[in-house]
Parts: structure tokens; C-alpha cells; sequence
């Protein structure tokens, strides 16, 4: 008489082992060597740069994780599935010391990780492009200074002014004039004070890595350095309305020169249209209920006569 | 309390007759479909529904077209008469119609005449005192008192400061051009209390600004949003909201049409 004894069964935890480690190298390298030069948003400033980078640690990072989970559930759903006529329960499971422990450990590794690495590329790239709100904690270096003037270091202040639905864009180291072109210049620190004139909406320089939301009566800051010349998406990314899908418009970052020309051809236009003092002073935060000119007498501009009126609140417009 | 007996034989499942894979999966291909279906529909009939308003289409004429609007303190609609709002005239019988949409020949120059009906609004942004994107980046303004006196007669300005004199009743701006227009209103004491009441407005009895500008439009054929950036939304968040949020009052398409 013969017995049949049944085979043994295979060690499921180094074959899983084996296979994950093939996939997640794998994955690893398509990421570092192939996908990461063409991520989001690219590296055309410092802080896109960062991005980019941080995007592709954390890819790495969480390839393996994803690999294993998949992995798992497919080699338990080809190996231990029920055979045909098997209709019977799995055995319990009444725990694993050293699964318990290998996933807490690893699991501990991975958040304290990133925890660390999050917050030296948060620090290290002053703010990484983000909005770090009116009193930033991570500033960027660069000489401050009321005017500017290519080659010397000099930090550009930019205000991003945001208003039901569209972007302006004031320099005032430039006589506090204001475009609706983002102009900037490459290899110069750049400090935007984002703020709204209504509602909330938020600055997306997409090329640059920078967003920061606008808030009314609110200066928050971001920095960047533009490392390339080249045009830049600016779009709306905080839903504001109607027209918030058509809240873009593009910028275009110009060596030094071109830069300081442009600007200062468009002060120069601008103060002798007249624009200029039809602006508020500058300030941190566009407030437009500084209105000088109001409550003057019944007067005339370039022959059109007009009255005195008033500014509509933002809280309590009403029509006349 | 039940003790664990290894040798015990493993428990059946319960349960009736299973419902077979091909059941199940029809029925999920199903459930599918019915959700796809319902996005699509929703998506169709809510979202790019063809709209009620009418389009007018302006014609070119010797490489020119031109287009006339006006704005109002209100309209003629039966659901909101009170919203300030835009209207355009038709070409074919000059009579005004209550649309925002309009339609121009693809490089061809746009000469613009608007009407402005409606009393000054300071802008929130006073930098779009400025006129933009026109050609010289000028407009041609006259103002009229409700007797029909032309008491400024085309004067072209490349500003008209709207906080400094209040003459800004609206803008029209294309903000995908570059286009910004401040409109002229009529004398803000004139139209203190002579103010057009009645949509569509006309020159008889009532003060009004008529402001002239052209531009090009663009090479390419496509849809153009243009908008008010004055907050004229009486009674509305921020005064953004209401006709400023609704084509066919304050903002609306201009279609670009290539050959």
C-alpha cells in the first residue's frame, strides 16, 4: 500500500521577496533615469527644480510600496485562490510577530522619512515656491533695494494682484507701475506679494513651481528664482467664480536687460498717460479704498467732464 | 465558549445557489453603464447645452466690420430687469437685442461703438483706466445730455480715470486679447437723476456717452470671453456676482469666425 503525501508548500515569503525586489528596482530606475527629467513642472527655477526633484524622491519612495501591495493581492489571487469544488474557509490567523514588527518598523521608517526629508526641501529652498503667508519663516537671499538694476543681486519685488477674473502685475521698484504681462528677469531673486482685490484666488506660475494664494487685504509671499529663459502659464487654481477656467494669462522670464527695459519703458508710458497717479500708493496689500482723488470737485480729464462718486465696498455693493 | 478544535472539518459556506460570473458581471457592466450614461447626460444637457441666446453676426465690409453695443441700468428681461446689462445691435434691422454673444470675421479690423446708458462705478482696479490692446490704445468718447446736447464732442483719450471723475460706467474687456476698455458714462450728475429707465435704451430723453475704438481680431478663428470688470453686480458678493456671473448681461463670447 502506497500513501500519497502532499507537497510541501513553497516558501511564499521569499518568492514575494524575490519578485518585489526585481519590481521595485525596476520601477526605481525607470523613475530616476527616465521619468524625472520630464516631471512636473520642470526645473526652470530653483524652486521648480526642487519640486521636481522632491516629486521624484517621493516617487521613488512609494514605487516600492505601491509594487508590494499590488504584488500581494495578485500572487494571492493566483496562488491562494479557491480551487474549483473547494467551497471551505481559510484557516484563522491568530497574528505574526514578524509581520506585525516588519510592518511597523518599515512603516515607521517610511513616515519619519519623509517627515524629515518634507521639511529640509520646505526650509532649504525658502519656502519651495509656496506661499509662506505675510511674515515668511524661510526667506531667500538677495539684496534689498527700492530700485532695481540688472547685475546686482537686487531681489525684484512683484505684486500679483488677483480680481474676478483676471491677473495684473505691479513692480514697485519701477515707480509702483502695473501690467498685465508677468515679466521677470532670469538669475534674479524674486519675492511675489500675492493678494486679491475680491475674492480668494490663487497664483499658479506653473513653469516657476510657484503657488501661493490671494487673499484680500492679505500680502502673502513667495519666492523663486527664474533659471531659464522662456514663457510662463499663469493660471487661476482656486475656484472663483464664472470665468475661473479663463483666469490665465502668460508670462515670459527675459534676460536682465530686456527686463529693465521693458519695465522701465512701461513706467515711462504709464506716467505720462497718467496711470501712474491714478494709482493707489503702493502697498503690501491693494487696497483700493484709498481713493485720494475722490470727493474732489466736478472736474475734467482730457475734456470729459464726470462728478464725484464712490467705491463699492466689497462687502455691500450697490448700484446707483 | 467554543474551543478551537483543529482537527474539526472546515465549515461550509452558506448561502444559497451562487449567482454565476456571467450573472454578475453583466450586472456590473450594467451598473456601469448606467452611471457613464448619467455623467454623460448631465454633462450634455447642463453643461454644453446650446445656449438660448442669440448670436449676431457682423459681417465684413471693405476689411472692416463694425460692432455696436450698449449697456443699461437694466434690461428688458422678465426674470431680472433690474441687472445693469449689455446689449448688441443686430445689423440686419439695427434693432437691439438682449445677448452678449456676437460674432466677427477672423483679421479683420473691429470698429467698436458703444453706447454707455448707464452711470459712472469707480473700478476696484483703477489701473484699467487705462485703454488696452486698442488700436493706438485710444478711444473716441462724446457725451450727451438727455436733451440730446453734445457737450463733448469726440474727444480721443488713452485714460479715463474713473475715480478721479467718475466716468466710467463699465469696461468691455477680452482679457485672452489683451483688450481693456474703460466705457464713458454720461455726467454722473446728469445722470443722477435723468437716468435711462426703460431697456433698450435710446438717445431721446436720456444722458449717455458714445465711445468708438478699433482693433483686430485675431488671425485664428475661436470663442473669446469678454467680461465687466467694474463690480457693477448691485447687491452681490463683492459686486461680482449676478449679471457679472451670467453671459448675456455683463459678459458674454465673441466668436471668432476664420474663413
Amino acid at each position: 500500500m502506497t500513501t500519497t503525501q502532499a507537497a510541501p508548500e513553497p516558501r511564499h515569503g521569499l518568492r514575494l521577496f524575490l519578485i518585489w525586489i526585481i519590481l521595485a528596482l525596476a520601477a526605481d530606475l525607470i523613475i530616476w533615469f527616465v521619468w524625472y527629467p520630464h516631471m512636473p513642472p520642470g526645473d526652470m527655477s530653483t524652486s521648480a527644480h526642487h519640486q521636481q526633484f522632491d516629486i521624484a524622491v517621493l516617487a521613488v519612495t512609494g514605487a516600492p510600496v505601491v509594487i508590494f501591495v499590488i504584488l500581494y493581492f495578485v500572487y494571492s489571487l493566483v496562488i491562494w485562490r479557491a480551487k474549483p469544488g473547494d467551497d471551505s474557509d481559510g484557516e484563522p490567523i491568530y497574528g505574526n510577530i514578524k509581520v506585525q514588527a516588519s510592518w511597523i518598523i518599515g512603516t515607521t521608517v517610511i513616515v519619519l522619512w519623509l517627515f524629515v526629508f518634507g521639511t529640509v526641501e520646505l526650509a532649504g529652498p525658502a519656502g519651495a515656491g509656496a506661499g509662506e503667508g505675510p511674515s515668511p519663516i524661510w526667506t531667500l537671499a538677495g539684496t534689498q533695494s527700492a530700485t532695481w538694476s540688472p547685475g546686482g543681486n537686487i531681489m525684484l519685488q512683484v505684486q500679483v494682484i488677483g480680481q474676478q477674473w483676471t491677473w495684473t502685475y505691479r513692480y514697485p521698484q519701477f515707480g509702483g507701475m502695473e501690467s498685465t504681462q508677468l515679466m521677470l528677469p532670469v538669475d534674479t531673486p524674486v519675492t511675489f506679494h500675492v493678494t486679491s482685490l475680491d475674492v480668494i484666488h490663487s497664483f499658479w506660475a506653473y513653469q516657476l513651481g510657484v503657488k501661493a494664494d490671494a487673499n484680500p487685504q492679505v500680502d502673502n509671499v513667495a519666492y523663486t528664482t527664474a533659471k531659464a529663459l522662456g514663457s510662463v502659464t499663469v493660471r487661476c487654481s482656486e475656484l472663483c467664480g464664472l470665468w475661473h477656467g479663463a483666469m490665465f494669462n502668460y508670462g515670459h522670464v527675459v534676460n536682465q536687460t530686456a527686463f529693465a527695459s521693458w519695465a522701465s519703458g512701461v513706467q515711462a508710458k504709464e506716467q505720462s498717460d497718467g496711470v501712474l497717479a491714478a494709482l493707489p500708493p503702493y502697498a503690501l496689500t491693494y487696497d483700493p479704498t484709498v481713493i485720494p482723488q475722490l470727493g474732489s470737485a466736478l472736474g475734467t480729464i482730457d475734456g470729459i467732464t464726470g462728478a464725484s462718486g464712490f467705491y463699492y465696498p466689497p462687502g455691500d455693493p450697490v448700484q446707483p | 465558549m467554543i474551543a478551537y478544535d483543529p482537527c474539526a472539518p472546515l465549515v461550509k459556506k452558506r448561502g444559497g445557489d451562487p449567482v454565476s460570473v456571467a450573472a454578475r458581471a453583466a450586472s456590473l457592466l450594467v451598473a456601469f453603464l448606467v452611471v457613464v450614461g448619467l455623467g454623460i447626460f448631465v454633462a450634455l444637457y447642463y453643461i454644453g447645452g446650446q445656449s438660448s441666446l442669440p448670436t449676431i453676426h457682423y459681417a465684413a465690409s471693405g476689411g472692416q466690420v463694425n460692432v455696436v453695443l450698449q449697456e443699461d441700468p437694466q434690461n428688458n428681461s422678465s426674470s431680472k430687469p433690474d441687472w445693469v446689462s449689455y446689449y448688441v445691435q443686430d445689423p440686419s434691422n439695427n434693432q437691439w437685442v438682449h445677448t452678449t454673444l456676437f460674432s466677427v470675421p477672423a483679421h479683420t479690423k473691429v470698429n467698436v461703438t458703444i453706447y454707455g446708458y448707464d452711470g459712472c462705478t469707480p473700478l476696484r482696479n483703477n489701473f484699467f483706466s487705462q485703454v488696452q490692446g486698442t488700436m493706438g490704445n485710444t478711444v473716441t468718447v462724446s457725451q450727451f445730455d438727455q436733451h440730446g446736447k453734445e457737450y463733448v464732442t469726440d474727444q480721443t483719450t488713452s485714460v479715463i480715470n474713473s475715480w478721479a471723475n467718475c466716468n466710467v460706467g463699465h469696461t468691455f474687456a477680452i482679457p485672452g486679447m489683451n483688450l481693456y476698455v474703460p466705457v464713458a458714462s454720461p455726467n454722473a450728475q446728469l445722470s443722477a437723476n435723468n437716468l435711462c429707465s426703460s431697456s433698450p435704451c435710446t438717445p431721446s430723453g436720456n444722458p449717455y456717452a458714445k465711445e468708438t475704438f478699433s482693433f483686430m481680431s485675431p488671425v485664428h478663428g475661436g470663442d473669446f470671453r469678454w467680461q465687466c470688470l467694474v463690480p457693477c453686480g448691485g447687491g452681490f458678493l463683492d459686486g461680482n456676482g449676478g449679471p457679472m456671473a451670467t453671459i448675456g448681461y455683463m459678459s458674454g463670447f465673441m466668436n471668432v469666425v476664420s474663413s
